[in-house]
């Protein structure tokens, strides 16, 4: 299981990578860490003539604590996210939520970039940013420009992100409300099977967000809507699947699925004190 | 265009302390790097989807699958295999205490196994059992049912291994 | 001798090698100007191959040759071997090399592509164009043996074999019975999965020798195959077995294409060759197992004794049956476990389907067996309201009532008979090691707090030991360096490590100075194989004999010396000296010098040996003309009957309703061997084994969809269990020594995964007060048991369906 042949572009800089991108459009692939597209490359699911590596980009590896929000470089490995002081404090579901992903070598080497501009609805990362209300920043060639997370997921492993753009930078307002995340799995390793992000966000709204459970990672409306309604948690989890269109796997049908984002919002609502 | 596209690129690593450099093609997994360019063969290959750990060396200083790195990716790093973990004839605590468990049987995962356990250790000096299964969800083994794999990393934490100040 | 090293956990002698990374696996092996080899393998579960086009891959860059079956000439049309025949297999078929006019599988060997490198071969691979006119596929036994399908198209039925077996008057005993109980019950798929997958590679040397290196369980079997295909004199052909990464029966000498083709690949093309499965492959290229479905009739008495069962049953075989019926005769043969059974009847069908064929998978047919009798023990016990543990009781095998027949046929085709064991003992432990007796007021506690916990047993017996024979040479060398040689493979069981202990304990050397070599048909050609947990019993059994011989030799040698009798003899700390008198003593390398008459003095210490040397010391240096020179002797040891070792399993699981997660909270073992040699050792075995039978009952199971496809041939869908899932397994012994042996052992290699899934599921079972009946489990089959059992809806309409993932066709037909 060996990728198939490339041509290789080390970019030094999120300009370089943009020209390079525009060059070559949908023949060419970014590379960050590395762990959502080469075991696409290893089956030759995927098979990018030019493959353009971001990896060294090191201004784009950085957790700034902005005061309203916190700004994550886009090359930000999850083990340092998930280690952060500045995560932990202020937007503490983002650095569990990225604790759950993959193993530590994965960890060691995958970003956040990369988990959010993979747009793979099964990542958990989405969920968190989803349910803290983040905001994506994205370079191409005509500059810079700022993506609401409820407006970047565009379809199955399809974002709102252009061919000649990066993505360059997540920011996350800040909140020291409480949250809860649920991940359901059968290893601990695994992708969820159905995963759940609540956040009790600073403009006192709450935010949920679901993993797995439609071709994009989703926001948990109905729930949101029947806890600012004044419902509690239990009534508020019980509308948690609606309007979400799940598939059926190995490891679940449509309705366990549902059954499980039910139970799991649930929880996630109470372990945010809901 | 001020960057550069050939067939081959060249990769100049240090694995153990030693200087390596060699021409690839970009698609050249870091581990087939490892194993066929600098022909150190004591990191292993289980699977194709980053599940297995076998492959698990450090980048670094920190544990990586080097399945799901390209060799061009690890350029100008510094990478520490199996074979660079032993001082001289005196083995690496870890590996002492994988001995002194009865941690291996196959010791087909046993490269990769102590490599990840080396790194968890670094990043968490006291794990709780409970921990060390975690720090150890990226790495199968199907001999040992980790029982004494478990055991072997809370003994190496413990300094009990006879070559980090235990007593056999 | 001052410690007895047999009985002793003595760190193992494999392990400093491969701590250092400098183990040689099969895939480390990597000959100057080596060639690799990608094969193509067939897409179609089942249809007729109506072309191939190795044109464009020919073609390629560094592709040096592209093979398909018509290139193989006469091999290509010779079928591989039906390596263990029975007159009930009426229907054997084995695939070819190549397919060349049929497939019967996803993942059957097509075409061989060999470049100068794995990639460039991958790359080839994927240019050769394979059409298929499709046939429907048959998949899972229940349907293949219903279907009106065929997955042979050549054939009028999908059953292979059909054997009926009976001990006792079962008819009788069920009129007799004042209870009977019916039910199906359903073990799926899975598969070995060593960490290493398998490989072969062969180097054709200058002397015109062909050396083969296999990750083969069993390579002298690989070398009289090699002969017979190749047409290659047996003296031209050696195999060698290196480091092997786990085999667990997937590496048996089943004959897989590569084994052949790339040495036959290396002959014709004059260069090493060398193939490694990747894991993709490896899933639809190596063997499978365990899917069978059951139908059991039991009748019992009130107490709970059973006095008479009835199983029928379907055994998949995949879509070849190299290996024969031996899967489904073990199920028969063991499915009673440790119970007296006083009639007992079997009536099995083996099954073609359109997947990877099966032949034995750790356990082989045992886990099966064991499913089935321990659910009909907790079933009986539900009936009737008694305890588990107690119903298990009232049907144990006294232990004055060995040795035991139990009547069918076993897999070396004797009557199935245990030789000695102490079942309601081990279980005894097994219950207080686990905590039974406090268990009922854990569990109320647990459900006051609105937790759901369970307990669950698993009883087996294992049969361990079989024949036909194994040998080893043992040879102390002039170094003082006692090297033994013996033809088995190992991959991971701490053969040598054993091995060396016995053989330290006969010659009173220390373990350092024994070197055991396996696998390695240049040094020892005589051999049958890894397989059966037979090796401690087999091979340490021949390993003892040949020390005892090397011992008596060593011994008159040293009596002609010291001018003693061979019974004052005695041995120590690598010397030999007369007993009373331990002051005086030679090297026992000394006595290997003696042993060896020499011309020419190499060394001081041969000098002694050589024929000039003076004062009647010559008169004494030849042998008797009827002895062999050297401190050198083979034994072989050729065991009539097999070995019984048993034990059992308990379980302790808390089960998240909602969900339908299951964590296990305590997890023991008891497991009795009979005398042990290595404690750590057999441990080892049961945790690793364990392991694989709770992969087994929670996450591990192979799904083909209904075109044969397989839906999860890699190891993020195929859930092989992590230290993340996987419990601290708490393993105790009981020793109830062998008589068929003079060690007094068993084997224990199978022991840990045959009967955790019932352990594990009986205990979920327990949780929630339901009948289980198939394995393994999901967690959304759990959560509809639970939602099930509640009698609620929360769980919808999955709770009625069992879970996706069910094989398909597996819930109609009987």
């Amino acid at each position: 299981m060996i990728p198939a042949a490339f041509d290789y572009i080390r970019a030094t800089s999120a300009d370089e990578a943009i020209a390079a991108l525009a060059e070559h459009g949908d023949d060419a692939k970014l590379l960050a860490g590395g762990h959502s597209l080469l075991p696409l490359m290893r089956f030759r699911l995927a098979r990018p003539a030019v493959v353009v590596d971001i990896g060294r980009l090191n201004d784009l590896k950085y957790i700034r604590d902005e005061g309203d929000h916190v700004a994550i470089g886009a090359l930000t490995r999850h083990r340092d996210v998930e280690t952060s002081e500045v995560v932990a404090a202020k937007v503490g579901l983002l650095g569990e939520v990225t604790s759950h992903v993959g193993d530590p070598q994965v960890r060691h080497r995958g970003t956040i970039g990369g988990a959010v501009a993979h747009g793979d609805p099964a990542s958990d990362i989405p969920s968190a940013l989803i349910a803290l209300g983040a905001v994506l920043v994205a370079a191409g060639p005509s500059g810079s420009r700022e993506i609401s997370v409820d407006d970047f997921f565009a379809g199955f492993l399809e974002t709102a992100l252009s061919p000649e753009e990066v993505l360059t930078e997540v920011r996350i307002p800040a909140t020291d409300g409480a949250w809860g995340f649920e991940k359901f799995n059968r290893r601990a390793q695994d992708w969820a099977i159905v995963g759940c992000s609540a956040a009790v966000r600073a403009d006192a709204g709450v935010g949920v967000a679901l993993v797995n459970m439609h071709p994009t990672p989703i926001r948990a409306g109905a729930t949101e809507a029947a806890l600012a309604g004044g419902a509690g948690a239990a009534q508020a989890a019980e509308v948690a699947a609606e309007g979400c269109d799940p598939t059926e796997d190995l490891n679940a049908s449509v309705e366990y699925r549902q059954h499980l984002a039910r139970v799991l919002t649930r929880r996630a609502l109470e372990a945010a004190g809901l | 265009m001020h960057w550069r596209m050939k067939a081959v690129e060249r990769v100049s690593v240090t694995i153990n302390g030693a200087e390596y450099s060699h021409e690839v093609e970009p698609r050249t997994l870091l581990v087939n790097y490892i194993r066929e360019q600098a022909g150190l063969t004591g990191t292993n290959i289980g699977c194709d989807t980053s599940s297995c750990g076998a492959c698990t060396v450090h980048l670094n200083g920190e544990s990586v699958k080097s399945c799901t790195l390209l060799a061009v990716q690890a350029d100008g790093e510094d990478i520490l295999t199996i074979e660079g973990l032993a001082d001289g004839e005196r083995l690496h605590p870890m590996q002492e205490s994988f001995r002194e468990c009865h941690a291996l049987q196959c010791g087909y995962c046993t490269p990769g196994m102590v490599m990840a356990a080396v790194s968890l250790l670094k990043e968490n000096p006291s794990p709780s059992e409970r921990e060390v299964r975690l720090g150890l969800e990226g790495n199968l083994c199907r001999c040992t049912g980790y029982h004494n794999i478990v055991k072997a990393v809370l003994h190496c934490a413990a300094g009990a291994s006879a070559t980090n100040g235990g007593a056999q | 001798m001052t410690t007895r090293l047999i009985g002793a956990s003595v760190p193992r002698s494999e392990d400093r090698r491969i701590l250092d990374g400098a183990g040689v696996f099969i895939d480390d092996i990597e000959p100057a100007g080596c060639l690799h080899v990608a094969m193509v393998r067939s897409t179609c579960a089942n249809g007729r191959i109506r072309r191939v086009d190795a044109t464009p891959a020919r073609a390629a860059p560094g592709v040096v040759a592209v093979y398909t079956a018509d290139d193989l000439g006469e091999l290509g049309r010779r079928n591989l071997p039906l390596l263990i025949p029975n007159p009930a297999l009426t229907e054997p078929r084995t695939q070819f090399l190549l397919a060349f006019e049929y497939v019967h599988f996803v993942g059957e060997a097509v075409a061989m592509v060999v470049a100068e490198s794995r990639y460039a071969a991958e790359d080839a691979a994927g240019l050769v164009e394979v059409d298929y006119t499709e046939f429907p596929a048959v998949v899972g036994p229940l349907n293949a043996f219903h279907s009106k399908e065929r997955a042979h198209v050549d054939m009028n039925t999908n059953v292979a074999a059909h054997f009926v077996q009976e001990h006792g008057d079962t008819e009788a005993a069920f009129e007799g019975a004042t209870r009977v109980l019916e039910r199906e019950f359903m073990v799926e798929r899975s598969a070995a999965t060593p960490i290493e997958c398998r490989g072969v590679v062969a180097i054709p040397e200058q002397t015109g020798q062909l050396l083969v290196y296999d990750s083969s369980q069993a390579p002298s079997t690989i070398r009289a195959g090699l002969s017979t295909y190749l047409g290659v004199a047996e003296h031209e052909v050696e195999v060698v077995a290196p480091d092997v990464g786990g085999g667990f029966g997937v590496k048996l000498p089943v004959f897989y294409p590569e084994e052949i083709l790339v040495p036959w690949a290396a002959r014709r093309l004059g260069a090493p060759v060398k193939f490694v499965e990747d894991r993709s492959e490896h899933f639809v290229a190596s063997n499978h197992e365990r899917a069978q479905w059951h139908r059991v009739k039991v009748g019992y008495e009130e107490d709970g004794r059973i006095c008479g069962l009835v199983d029928e049953f379907i055994h998949d075989a995949g879509a070849y049956c190299p290996y024969g019926i031996i899967i489904p005769i073990v199920t028969a043969s063991r499915l009673p476990g440790p119970y007296k059974i006083p009639a007992y009847g079997s009536e099995m069908h083996v099954v073609y389907t359109n997947t990877v064929p099966v032949t034995p998978y750790r356990g082989a047919g045992m886990p099966q067996g064991a499913f089935v009798m321990e659910r009909v023990i907790d079933l009986i016990a539900r009936d009737l309201g008694v305890d588990r543990a107690e119903v298990r009781r009232r049907n144990f095998i006294a232990p004055d009532e060995f040795p035991y027949v139990v009547g069918l046929m076993d897999e070396d085709g004797t009557t199935t008979t245990y030789d000695s064991g102490d079942y309601p003992r081990g279980f005894e432990k097994l219950l207080e090691s686990i905590g039974h007796a406090g268990f009922p007021a854990e569990q109320a506690a647990a459900l006051a707090e609105g937790r759901r916990i369970g307990i669950g047993f698993g009883c087996y017996v294992e049969g361990t030991g079989c024949g036909p024979y194994e040998g080893a040479r043992i040879h102390v060398e002039t170094t003082g360096k006692v090297f033994v040689s013996t033809g088995i493979a190992t991959q991971g069981q701490s053969h040598c490590t054993i091995l060396s202990q016995i053989v330290a304990d006969v010659l009173g050397v220390a373990l350092d100075d024994v070197v055991v070599k396996t696998g390695d048909t240049r040094q020892f050609k005589w051999a049958t194989g890894t397989f059966a947990s037979r090796i401690a019993v087999v091979a340490g059994s021949a390993v003892a004999e040949a020390a005892l011989l090397v011992k008596e030799k060593a011994a008159e040698i040293a009596a002609r010396i010291f001018e003693a009798s061979t019974a004052d003899v005695a041995f120590e700390d690598g010397d030999v000296f007369v007993k009373g008198s331990p002051d005086v003593r030679i090297p026992l390398r000394q006595v290997a010098v003696l042993a060896n008459p020499l011309r020419y003095a190499f060394s001081s210490e041969a000098l002694a040996a050589t024929q000039f040397v003076g004062d009647g010391e010559r008169a004494k240096a030849p042998p008797p003309s009827e002895v062999a020179p050297g401190l050198e002797a083979t034994a072989y040891a050729s065991p009539e009957f097999a070995t019984f070792a048993s034990g059992a399993h308990a379980a302790v699981v808390e089960v998240d309703v909602e969900t339908g997660a299951v964590r296990i909270l305590r997890y023991s073992v008891v497991h009795d061997c009979g005398r042990m040699i290595n404690p750590a050792v057999v441990e080892g075995q049961v945790h690793g084994g364990t392991a694989q039978g709770i992969g087994g009952a929670l996450y591990e199971r192979i799904c083909y969809d209904e075109e044969g496809q397989l839906k999860n041939a890699n190891f993020m869908d195929f859930l092989v269990p992590y230290a993340s899932e996987i419990p601290e397994i708490c393993v105790e012994h009981t020793e109830t020594p062998s008589p068929l042996n003079p060690l007094g052992v068993k084997g224990v290699g199978e022991a840990g995964c045959i009967s955790a899934a019932p352990a594990v599921i009986g205990a979920i079972e327990d949780a929630l007060g339901v009948e289980i009946t198939s394995s393994p489990l999901s967690p959304e089959m759990v959560a509809g048991l639970a939602a099930g059992s509640a009698g609620g809806e929360a769980a919808g309409s999955f709770a009625a369906r069992g879970g996706v993932g069910q094989s398909r066709g597996e819930t109609d037909g009987a």
